[in-house]
């Protein structure tokens, strides 16, 4: 495990994340983690004290964790959410448009590479929670 | 036609640079095959049995001219001279070298063409009726819905990664020219009580290993909710569809082990909480889709009269040319099924002659079918007879629209590496053994559908007479299949007992043609007549 890339400008949240099972055992904790398959609609009474909630990618082509981040963003959480686990240069521009603004990738990713995939794209075809404005939209303004 | 504008051309465009990128990084190695793999698939890019296969993007089937000659240049330069039309109404070419890709690609952009998510566990490329626009049937085009589909599933950050390839289909008429309730997502325009058009939901249809016939979810998706409703669907099949175990991880299967009742009560709770959050396009983004899918400049004085006095003609024209919604103009399918051919492979020189006789008699307009025909939707009547006569010249006008030798066929062994079966010689050989069109007339509409492996790409559960190839201790078996159908009348085809070999499985086919002859009552189809007598008739004349 390398250091999270963040692109957040707050301090690296401290506590290390609990199970989602522990968390909704012990009410204190600040920080989670949610394996695939696991329900991130179960977060949404707590979202407003927790910093960090961590999203696994046990394989990269395991998408679940995408829809896990936009359900959590779309419901106000406003903390860091972390991408863990296999994430790869090539997915980290839809991670982005899902709310995701931290990685923790199993293998370092050229920070050069990553700016170069989260700029690529001018333009986006549809609206997600990252708010960015859809060329449906643009074309209508 | 759809046109793009600058936002449409810079998607494009940027993904062939990216892929560029990504092609460059795996030649160098540092991309493993298996990180690039999935890059490449989003790409539409195939490693098979014996080199690259790239399938391109055709959006519901439509194109110009100018795109199909294209499809020609590629067909010459990128590969060995032919291309191979699909049943996803796109087109494939089967000898394709890594290294070029990424050129073939820019080549493709700058005809507004591309091949962005026709592989990969994504949500592919929108089919609909080839004869959108044309026919009298529809109660409007449904293609500028497709067209919204196509943007709004293109890069989907949330629904790149499903458990599964995700295909949509969408009619608007209550003829299914498009095996739409065999689609992951079928929608079906039509209007409410007050008169507004919307979209009518059927969810969890496929083919492959577990054939389904779509449940309907919803009677009716107002216009500007669409893309929420959409987005909904798939949002509750990307949490809990199946990735334990790639054969049970389509849509169909969940929507099979919740039970329509339960999958629809999900969607619905998540579509409450959706249509909430701007997701859908401003209202006027549809109108400005549906603007370019005007009607043609027809000729009102276009004449209905048409001389039939050419007896080969007459024959072409009956088979192959089906009513126009426009006085005077008629709708003409070039089957690609020439006698002994490869169903759906047309040549580079074919490519361009269909490309030139689209803009000489067809408005500039073509549509690939999903029975891997061509479509010119918009000839005027008077023009028909010259335009036989082309086609004619190039091999292009087989009369056999729906026959038995318009038969569909996967790629099978020849190159697919999924395969168990051949299925491209066995559609060949069939060809062959009914060639007399007299012969095939007689039968009538009768839709035959090879597949080389379970995984169904050759739609055989949909076949009124479906093959299934598999691999029986080493060597090829082919197993016959009956009563199957993709039209409005949707059902699945059923096994009629051991398979065949090749010779023998053909032999079968007579014998269940013969049957049908012997038993149809006047006006019957060789589907209604085995519907009326049972599968137990044709078992016994087979196996006896």
């Amino acid at each position: 495990m390398v250091d999270a890339i963040r692109l957040r400008d707050d301090d690296v949240h401290e506590e290390p994340a609990v199970s989602l099972e522990s968390f909704l055992d012990q009410s204190n904790a600040t920080a989670v983690r949610i394996e695939a398959g696991e329900d991130a609609r179960q977060l949404l009474p707590y979202l407003d004290r927790l910093s960090l909630i961590e999203v696994s990618f046990p394989v990269f082509g395991d998408g679940r964790g995408y829809s896990s981040a936009q359900i959590l963003r779309e419901s106000g959480y406003t903390g860091e959410l972390r991408a863990s686990g296999d994430v790869l240069v090539d997915q980290v521009a839809y991670m982005r448009r899902c709310g995701f603004d931290a990685f923790a990738p199993d293998s370092p990713i050229n920070p050069k590479h990553m700016e170069e995939a989260l700029s690529r794209y001018e333009h986006v075809y549809q609206a997600t929670s990252d708010q960015r404005t859809p060329i449906w939209e643009l074309r209508h303004g | 036609m759809y046109q793009y504008d600058q936002y449409d051309q810079k998607m494009v465009d940027t993904r062939v640079e990216e892929f560029r990128d990504q092609v460059k990084r795996r030649l160098a190695g540092d991309l493993t095959e298996d990180q690039f793999k999935p890059l490449r698939l989003m790409n539409g890019l195939y490693l098979q049995l014996h080199a690259y296969m790239l399938r391109v993007a055709i959006p519901y089937g439509t194109l110009n001219g100018k795109q199909m000659r294209m499809l020609g240049h590629i067909a010459r330069k990128y590969d060995r001279d032919y291309g191979h039309f699909t049943t996803r109404q796109n087109i494939q070419y089967n000898w394709i070298k890594l290294e070029e890709a990424p050129d073939l690609l820019a080549e493709l952009a700058s005809v507004e063409m591309h091949a962005i998510q026709t592989s990969g566990n994504c949500i592919r490329n929108i089919s609909s009726d080839q004869f959108a626009g044309a026919t009298a049937d529809e109660i409007a085009d449904p293609r500028p819905w497709a067209e919204l589909l196509r943007q709004w599933s293109s890069f989907h950050p949330e629904f790149s990664y499903l458990p599964r390839k995700f295909k949509f289909a969408v009619i608007a008429s209550d003829t299914d020219r498009a095996a739409m309730r065999l689609h992951d997502i079928g929608i079906q325009l039509v209007h409410n009580d007050a008169g507004e058009l919307g979209a009518k939901f059927f969810v969890g249809g496929g083919m492959g290993r577990t054939p389904m016939i779509a449940p309907e979810i919803r009677d009716f998706v107002p216009a500007d909710e669409l893309i929420s409703y959409a987005e909904a669907c798939l949002r509750v099949y990307n949490r809990y569809g199946r990735r334990d175990n790639k054969y049970k991880a389509r849509i169909k299967i969940l929507v099979h082990e919740l039970g329509a009742e339960e999958y629809t009560r999900q969607v619905e709770e998540e579509f409450a909480h959706m249509k909430e959050l701007g997701l859908n396009p401003p209202v006027e983004e549809l109108a400005r889709i549906t603007e370019f899918f005007a009607d043609p400049a027809y000729d009102e004085q276009a004449s209905d009269e048409l001389d039939l006095s050419d007896p080969d003609f007459a024959l072409w024209v009956d088979q192959n040319v089906s009513a126009h919604k426009q006085s005077g103009y008629a709708i003409a399918t070039i089957s690609l099924k020439p006698r002994g051919g490869i169903p759906g492979d047309a040549s580079s020189a074919q490519i361009d002659l269909m490309a030139d006789l689209a803009e000489q008699y067809s408005f500039d307009e073509l549509r690939v079918t999903h029975s891997q025909n061509i479509v010119l939707p918009y000839v005027k009547k008077s023009d028909l007879y010259a335009l036989w006569q082309k086609l004619d010249e190039a091999g292009l006008a087989p009369a056999n629209l729906d026959l038995i030798t318009d038969s569909i066929a996967c790629p099978g062994l020849d190159y697919c590496s999924l395969a168990n079966a051949r299925s491209i010689p066995l559609a060949q050989k069939i060809s062959e053994r009914f060639s007399d069109l007299g012969r095939q007339r007689e039968l009538g509409e009768l839709k035959l559908k090879i597949s080389g492996c379970i995984n169904a790409c050759g739609h055989h559960h949909a076949g009124h007479i479906g093959i299934l190839g598999v691999d029986r201790k080493g060597t090829e078996n082919y197993q016959l299949l009956l009563g199957g159908s993709g039209a409005e009348d949707a059902s699945l085809a059923k096994i009629t007992g051991p398979g065949f070999t090749e010779d023998g499985v053909i032999d079968a086919i007579e014998t269940v043609t013969d049957l049908y002859l012997a038993q149809r009552e006047k006006g019957e189809r060789f589907i209604d007549t085995y519907r009326r007598v049972g599968m137990e008739k044709f078992k016994e004349a087979i196996y006896g």
